[in-house]
């Protein structure tokens, strides 16, 4: 079987170049590429424009990179919890292009699976629908949205194996599994790198196929935005 | 007038057995606490989970379980986890029934708007777009009106849209309204101690009142 393993972080990034595409899993800050991120922090990089349904919060995840200047662009659906995003954005030194939730995942997937373009009801009558090919299908109005791809895709999985196969836990898969077809490179970091065997090919998520380069994480934090407890119940 | 609770309490008497519902961020999350228990239906979560459960205690916390509002959740026994195009597969391809959500402006023809306000700092649009263009049940919980008076329940509105003709039903702090197929609130109850003539006052866009119409009972 193909070994994809690689050192650690820093390995994992040492092409990533000035101006790149860059997508990072992740809904919130659960389940994005921890390790990947600070090792592109250590990095002079400027000009990025990165994909990601969040920018992160001012003192981690992709906020630490917005704070750095080295994200041009972000292609997101919802950036709210990021006061430096704000001033960026207000000053015209960042560009965002904001994106339906549902649209974002589907341009990713697209993009992944060889698909350039596609119609869905999203925006419609809305802004977002502005300078769109608009066409109707059986009564109904639909818009097109065109794929997304990214020179470098980075994922956060629960446990993978040397061969790339990967599979993740709860709510933290979100994006990873469509960005890690999306990516022409992706690197995958893993909680648990198992000899590849050792995990049940039945419950893979994400194929090997996808996956380019994978290492153990190391010193996850996983913060939570918003920890809600109930009283005695749950 | 109706709380926060309240509205949340009368929404969940729109909820049937065996729906699959969707809840946005604020009072719509509160809805769940009302559903009755001998009503088995399943809450999902855009960012990729059927079968959201109550919070959690502080022992079971789990940084990889979040709800879309990135809330610390549970799972419920029978649920299930798949990716965010998956999530919004099943929305888009109408196989959730029904979504709550909130509103700042909804108009007698059923637009929405409820994600940016011109001259604040823009957050996106979350799912909301995809959820509003898909569902085919929609029902808005909102306040009647502005923090100044304004009404919010309009013949047009005027903050940018985030869907057009697609709220089916609104519980606002006043009253249960209906959009009607061809324009137009149609008021089916009254909050307690709210009159048809307050109701009237405060709602802009054409307000249908047919017959004698109920007072809410909690």
């Amino acid at each position: 079987m193909i070994n994809k393993t690689i050192a650690n972080a820093k390995e994992a990034v040492k092409d990533v170049f000035s101006n790149a595409v860059l997508m990072f899993g992740g809904f919130g800050l659960s389940g994005i590429p921890e390790n990947c991120i600070k090792a592109l922090l250590e990095k002079d990089l400027t000009g990025l424009t990165c994909v990601s349904n969040n920018a992160g919060v001012d003192d981690f995840g992709i906020g630490l990179m917005l704070k750095k200047r080295m994200v041009k662009k972000m292609i997101s659906s919802y950036v709210g919890e990021n006061a430096e995003f704000e001033r960026q954005l207000l000053s015209g030194e960042l560009e965002v292009e904001l994106t339906p939730q549902g649209t974002l995942a589907e341009r990713i997937r697209a993009g992944g699976a060889g698909i350039p373009a596609f119609f869905t009801p999203a925006g419609i009558g809305t802004e977002v629908a502005e300078g769109k090919e608009i066409r109707e299908f059986d009564g109904k109005l639909y818009l097109m949205e065109r794929w997304l791809k990214a020179d470098f895709a980075f994922i956060k999985a629960w446990k993978g194996d040397t061969a790339g196969n990967l599979i993740y836990k709860g709510t933290a898969r979100n994006f990873n599994p469509m960005m890690a077809a999306a990516g022409k490179i992706t690197i995958a970091e893993v909680e648990e790198l198992v000899p590849a065997g050792q995990l049940d090919p039945n419950q893979i998520h994400t194929p090997g196929i996808y996956v380019q380069r994978i290492f153990q994480g190391k010193d996850y934090e996983k913060r939570i935005e918003q920890r809600t407890v109930s009283e005695g119940r749950g | 007038m109706l709380n926060k609770n309240q509205i949340a309490q009368r929404i969940a008497r729109e909820v049937k057995n065996g729906q699959y519902i969707n809840l946005g961020i604020g009072i719509p999350t509160l809805v769940a606490n009302y559903i009755p228990d001998d009503l088995e239906v399943v809450l999902q979560s855009e960012n990729g989970l059927l079968g959201i459960g109550p919070f959690p205690t502080e022992e079971k916390i789990d940084p990889d379980l979040i709800n879309a509002g990135k809330q610390t959740i549970t799972m419920v026994n029978g649920s299930a986890l798949f990716s965010s195009a998956e999530s919004f597969g099943m929305i888009r391809g109408g196989h959730v029934h029904l979504t709550i959500l909130g509103a700042m402006e909804v108009s007698e023809n059923g637009d929405i708007a409820n994600w940016k306000i011109p001259g604040k700092m823009v957050k996106g649009m979350g799912g909301a777009m995809d959820l509003v263009a898909s569902a085919e049940n929609i029902i808005v919980a909102m306040q009647h009106c502005s923090k100044d008076g304004q009404s919010k329940l309009l013949k047009e509105c005027t903050l940018p849209i985030t869907g057009i003709r697609c709220v089916k039903k609104i519980v606002s702090d006043l009253a249960v309204l209906e959009i009607l197929p061809e324009g137009g609130f149609k008021l089916l109850e009254r909050a307690p101690g709210v009159s048809v003539e307050e109701i009237k006052s405060k709602t802009e866009g054409k307000l249908v009142v047919e017959g004698e119409i109920p007072e809410m009972v909690f």
